[in-house]
């Protein structure tokens, strides 16, 4: 299986993505396997380990939790800018983490980077610890507690 | 594909229409942000409404639109969402560290310096 297709998760989401693109029929269902195969052919030859799944239950969970974080992140950052909310002072957090997968580390920068009001400036990995800029930043410990309790468990129970 | 929008029913086009208003109106508000907020660092922060929500709420009233419009399901603005979410970290990751380099390279005491990243204490305050 994993000789005939090196990343089934990557090929079945190139798959999808060709089909909401071209729309669903049969002759296109056939290009979308070609395409979605040879593109993880390619991918194969790059060398990168495919990563591992282990709670597939964790991922919708994750999801629903960062879908509500950005949702009131946008607020309470467009109500900072509106100056309905006083900014307290901004400034820079580090974290230290305990995962050291690059897909959980990947797709961390990206829940990090998505919510406002956070940002992923600087990754060190001798020390594993990540540099965060927080644009409301009241109390360092709630910052390192959010990202590493609510993100970072999450994407570890997902990964390893 | 094409749409008539007088063949879109009323209370998609109220709901179409407010997630328009509510994805322009968080892109604007973060541009005026980028302009005006005082340090790099800060500015960093306002275009992420428009990457996050400001683009989600304007591929919801596109979906919204030709779903209802057309009669059938169309995601595929999905798609621009999802990839403006992935490919945001590449450009402000390139922007802040750069930054951040310069101003340790300048020993600025508002940045945490080279190598010691848990310096952030001695900048409580940061800007």
């Amino acid at each position: 299986m994993r000789a005939l297709l090196p990343y089934p998760l990557l090929a079945l989401m190139l798959a999808i993505m060709w089909l909401l693109l071209a729309g669903v029929s049969p002759g296109q269902v056939v290009i979308a396997a070609g395409v979605a195969t040879g593109a993880s052919h390619a991918l194969s030859a790059l060398g990168e380990a495919s990563p591992a799944i282990r709670r597939w239950l964790a991922i919708p969970e994750l999801a629903g939790v960062v879908f509500y974080d950005i949702v009131v992140s946008n607020l309470e950052v467009a109500g900072i800018l509106l100056g309905v909310r006083r900014m307290r002072s901004a400034g820079f957090v580090t974290v230290p983490l305990t995962t050291r997968s690059p897909s959980a580390l990947a797709i961390l920068s990206i829940i990090v980077t998505s919510t406002p009001g956070t940002a992923w400036i600087d990754y060190d990995a001798a020390r594993n610890e990540v540099l965060v800029h927080v644009f409301d930043l009241d109390d360092e410990a709630h910052w390192r507690h959010l990202i590493t309790e609510r993100y970072e468990r999450r994407l570890m129970e997902i990964f390893q | 594909m094409s749409v008539h929008l007088a063949d879109v029913p009323l209370w998609a086009a109220i709901l179409a229409a407010f997630f328009l208003a509510l994805g322009a109106g968080l892109t604007l508000l973060g541009t005026i942000g980028l302009v005006r907020l005082p340090t790099f660092y800060q500015r960093i922060h306002a275009p992420t409404l428009g990457t996050s929500w400001g683009a989600g709420g304007m591929v919801m009233a596109s979906m919204i639109v030709f779903t209802a419009g057309s009669g059938r399901l169309v995601l595929h603005e999905v798609l621009i969402g999802l990839f403006v979410t992935v490919t945001t970290p590449v450009t402000l990751m390139m922007l802040g560290r750069s930054a951040l380099y310069r101003d340790r390279s300048e020993s600025n005491p508002h940045v945490p310096p080279f190598g010691r990243a848990d310096a952030t204490a001695e900048a409580p305050d940061g800007e």
